[in-house]
């Protein structure tokens, strides 16, 4: 039987990282995609403070994923309500709206 | 430590969090007190920088919070340049039609953030500064909430801003489980040890999820469209404070923690201060938008912020303080004086609408002048002695190729801060433009001034100064 050590976890954690960040840069549809990338890439970093903690034997890793929990609360409200102020401008939250402005 | 010697060392933090706290009270049950709210704020802000300049140096809340020179410089600095913004904006946006007692409050709790930055000691610490500083300025950013441009500008911003957020986060937490420990006293034992790729991978993150913040080459691409735009005063508090406090968390985090890793961050540095002066020159030669120009300047300008520090001594260190500093105070009054300028109720943005300002505005169009060549680095301004002690220190460092490179960059750079002097100066004027606000006017006015000729003798005590907070790093 396989035990599922630390390395495991940091794969696992690695891959959703990567899921997230390409979900930033490949997605062309829609903003709120990104949104959910974001948070991907947050709770994936989470998996990785836990996971470390849990190997140390030290505390300080979960208390550090718990600050990131409530970040990335805060930050996913500070997100809605930009996009929010943008769909009241353009009437679309579409990626490829998002482009007055080039160079 | 008991906890009452704890909170004597977060003074600064401790009025900037209840003051803005009271204000965002005031604000929500008064909502006509605006201007109440924004004295309110400037005071608090002074408040906050003079407990920083009287504060005991010492380690706090388990070495979370550090008050030292650097911290203390880096906070005064951050302070006044935060506290410059709120009547420059509050002013802007009153004439646009916009009162909104938020500004000020989100001001203070960006300066907050930074004050956390330049004090951290711990991950924790400086990923919640971070954090606190960025909140506030994807807001800012999109505070016109009418304005297309600047919502767009928000949610780019934001965007962008979450991702580095993540890349930074994901080396803080690999150098947590590589290192053991959140400290950066503890990750600067393990980072001498050979062999710890885990730790120099968890510190590549961690150098990308801050050249982000700071918008050096590569990760520059979200500056222009936000420079453009976000509104003029809050693009000259993001050009100012958040800059100088990136850089002070820069070189604290590679001081303090990763100093024995000298040799690797230094290329890593290297690098990314090579193509940052290298795309703020060439990109911004075909820019028309002077803010979008300007972006592209500041990009340059912290190519070279960038490389004092890559020299990884303290005279770097020292460099790079003073080089940013000087550029503030440069920067600010730019944006202070297209924040003044309209023509019929317009912003004036585009290097067209300067045409002939100098015989409809002579005194906005000498200041904006003074600044250009600042920002172009030409002797006797202030941007050249900022110039001048990164090139001294790279080249003491023995980084003789970038410094050649960065002063051919300087040089191409120059025709774009000429063209603007050019048109200012030479072409034809479209119109009259209205007339200037009072404390716009009064701020690029005090900014020039420093630029030149106060500079030379506020250049021996900053010098002092600098000297004296480079030297709380780990780097000799």
């Amino acid at each position: 039987m396989m035990t599922i050590g630390l390395a495991h976890y940091l794969s696992v954690a690695a891959i959703l990282f990567t899921i997230g960040v390409f979900g930033i840069f490949v997605n062309r549809k829609n903003i709120i995609v990104i949104l959910m990338s974001v948070e991907l890439m947050l709770l994936a970093v989470n998996i990785n403070l836990v996971a470390f903690s849990a190997y140390l034997g030290n505390v300080t890793g979960q208390i550090f994923a718990m600050f990131v929990l409530t970040v990335a609360a805060a930050e996913a409200a500070v997100g809605l309500a930009i996009l929010v102020t943008f769909f009241r401008n353009r009437g679309d939250i579409a990626v490829d709206d998002a482009s007055v402005m080039k160079g | 430590m008991t906890i009452s010697a704890d909170l004597a060392l977060a003074w600064p933090e401790l009025i900037l969090a209840v003051g803005a706290l009271t204000l965002l009270v005031i604000g929500a049950f008064a909502p006509k007190q605006t201007a109440l709210v924004g004295s309110g704020s400037v005071v608090v802000l002074l408040a906050a920088a003079l407990a920083s300049a009287t504060q005991p140096f010492g380690v706090a809340f388990g070495g979370g919070l550090i008050s030292d020179a650097a911290a203390t410089f880096a906070k005064v600095a951050i302070y006044l340049a935060s506290a410059v913004a709120i009547p420059l904006g509050q002013s802007w946006f009153a004439r646009r039609g916009v009162k909104a007692f938020e500004f000020p409050v989100l001001i203070l709790l960006a300066s907050l953030g930074m004050g956390m930055m330049v004090g951290s000691g711990d991950l924790i610490s400086l990923y919640m500064g971070v954090e606190l500083q960025s909140l506030a300025l994807y807001v800012l950013a999109a505070m016109h909430r009418d304005n297309a441009k600047a919502s767009e500008a928000g949610l780019k911003y934001f965007v962008l801003g979450a991702l580095s957020s993540g890349l930074l986060l994901y080396g803080a937490s690999l150098i947590y489980g590589f290192a053991g420990s959140t400290l950066y006293s503890e990750i600067s034992l393990s980072a001498g040890a050979e062999g710890n790729t885990g730790l120099l991978f968890g510190l590549v993150f961690l150098i990308c999820g801050i050249a982000f913040k700071v918008s050096a080459a590569p990760f520059h691409m979200w500056t222009p469209d936000v420079y453009e735009g976000a509104p003029t005063p809050v693009v000259a508090f993001f050009a100012a404070a958040p800059k100088l406090a990136a850089m002070v968390l820069f070189a604290r985090v590679l001081g303090d923690g990763f100093a024995a890793a000298a040799d690797q961050w230094q290329q890593i540095l290297v690098v990314i201060a090579m193509a940052s002066v290298a795309v703020g020159a060439f990109a911004g030669l075909v820019q028309s938008n002077i803010k979008r120009l300007w972006a592209y300047s500041s990009i340059a300008n912290v190519g070279y912020a960038v490389l004092g520090l890559s020299s990884g001594t303290a005279e770097g260190v020292q460099a790079m303080l003073m080089f940013m500093v000087l550029y503030m105070i440069d920067v600010t009054g730019f944006f202070a004086c297209l924040a003044a300028l309209s023509r019929g109720g317009r912003s004036m943005e585009t290097l067209d609408d300067m045409a002939g300002l100098i015989k409809e505005r002579p005194a906005i169009a000498l200041a904006m002048t003074v600044f250009a060549l600042s920002a172009l680095g030409l002797p006797p301004f202030s941007g050249f002695f900022g110039k001048y002690y990164v090139f001294k220190a790279a080249l003491d460092a023995g980084l003789w190729g970038p410094a050649v490179f960065g002063l051919l960059g300087s040089v191409v750079a120059a025709f774009y801060y000429l063209r603007l002097i050019k048109a200012m100066w030479f072409d034809a004027s479209p119109g009259t433009t209205d007339k200037p606000p009072v404390e716009a006017n009064a701020i690029a006015l005090v900014a020039a001034i420093f630029t030149f000729p106060v500079v030379i003798i506020a250049l021996r005590g900053l010098d002092v100064l600098a000297e004296r907070a480079a030297h709380v790093f780990g780097l000799v």
